[in-house]
């Protein structure tokens, strides 16, 4: 199992200024401590919908890495996007899904089908170009550059317990305010 | 057109003169799960014009994501649908459209509305709520019964745009292609 915390803190120097890192839930909470950066992009709204905005994002910045730091939860309520996705097949487009088996910030739940259910085989059933599961830390931190370097998408799941948790700011992901320091920073560098 | 008047006294709407709006608007990319009302003369037309991305989701409220997110980047996108989708996307348009404030754009065929009646007075329990839920929600929505109503398409896009507001247009007759082919 991972430290979900050491695992960020791997893929952290790995991200480049115009990267876009779509996040979610106690994951997106722990990037933003550890990785405040203006293209974290936190607005996910309804549950399970991270991979399509990120989706959105790659078609309208084809130029660009985005980078999706999902759950596992998260990820069952919107399968069909790996579907969807691998249709696409974004060329820049990194998908971790960060698995604990339970719902973490709605009382710690079990997930259905926690550990039985294999995200990886999926992903690379519905389409993704690799799709790869890890459950020690120095091998997903050995493979981050491939993982960044294959052409897309690409899934990367990630076992993983706790680690160190960092404030649940609910308000700030859903404020005007992260919003659009994404937008602005988005279409400034665009304009760059 | 009101939701009250008939419309079956007016022509069809044409899936050309919408196509013709919506470029006019400057969409480019068309997101959509098919919809038996405009099918023949909407998603056909757009898969096959090379002015449209058409990027074809699982389930609608992918696309309201990938809408909201495209926004981001000034990309102006439409999500093509049935009224059972945009039911089953409430909550993603309560969330990321409406509390979000997000210019998601929406074209919904009303599939169960007969041409000669109103969606207020359609047969159709599934059609006629639709209009209440959309006002309870504050969500902008316009009906497209015939073809004069089509040019309201492209203003109402672009007021989406330039004030974020979400939209949603609903298509209350299928289209035919052009007119003549009715």
């Amino acid at each position: 199992m991972i430290q979900r915390d050491l695992a960020l803190t791997a893929l952290r120097p790995h991200i480049e200024p115009r990267d876009l890192i779509v996040a979610v839930y106690q994951t997106c909470f722990d990037w933003l401590a550890l990785c405040p950066r203006d293209l974290n992009y936190v607005a996910t709204g309804a549950m399970g919908q991270a991979s399509s905005h990120a989706l959105g994002l790659a078609v309208g910045n084809p130029g660009r890495r985005v980078i999706v730091l999902d759950g596992d939860g998260s990820l069952l309520m919107n399968l069909g996007s790996l579907v969807t996705i691998a249709n696409l097949r974004p060329k820049h487009f990194l998908h971790l899904v960060f698995e604990n088996g339970v719902y973490e910030v709605n009382g710690g739940h079990p997930i259905p089908g926690a550990g039985q259910v294999a995200f990886a085989p999926m992903a690379k059933a519905a389409g993704y170009q690799h799709a790869t599961c890890f459950t020690q830390l120095d091998t997903f931190e050995a493979a981050l550059p491939e993982l960044l370097g294959f052409d897309g998408p690409v899934m990367a799941v990630l076992k993983i317990i706790p680690g160190k948790s960092y404030p649940r700011d609910y308000d700030y992901i859903h404020s005007p305010a992260a919003r659009k320091t994404f937008r602005d920073a988005l279409n400034r560098d665009e304009s760059n | 057109m009101s939701l009250l008047t008939p419309a079956s006294r007016l022509l069809p709407p044409t899936g050309k003169t919408i196509i013709t709006q919506l470029k006019m608007a400057g969409v480019r990319v068309v997101v959509s799960v098919p919809d038996i009302v405009t099918s023949d003369a909407l998603l056909w037309p757009i898969s096959k014009d090379s002015d449209f991305q058409l990027i074809r989701v699982c389930k609608e409220d992918e696309g309201i994501s990938i809408c909201a997110a495209l926004s981001y980047s000034n990309k102006r996108a439409l999500l093509l649908m049935q009224q059972t989708g945009l039911m089953d996307s409430l909550n993603a348009i309560r969330a990321i459209a409406m509390d979000y404030h997000l210019p998601v754009c929406m074209m919904v065929g009303l599939q169960g509305k007969a041409a000669d009646e109103t969606i207020l007075e359609s047969a159709s329990y599934g059609v006629r709520i639709i209009p209440a839920i959309l006002n309870v929600m504050a969500l902008t929505n316009i009906s497209i019964n015939n073809d004069a109503d089509t040019c309201k398409i492209g203003a109402a896009i672009d007021t989406a745009y330039e004030t974020g507001d979400a939209l949603c247009l609903l298509v209350g007759q299928s289209p035919v292609k052009s007119l003549g082919d009715e």
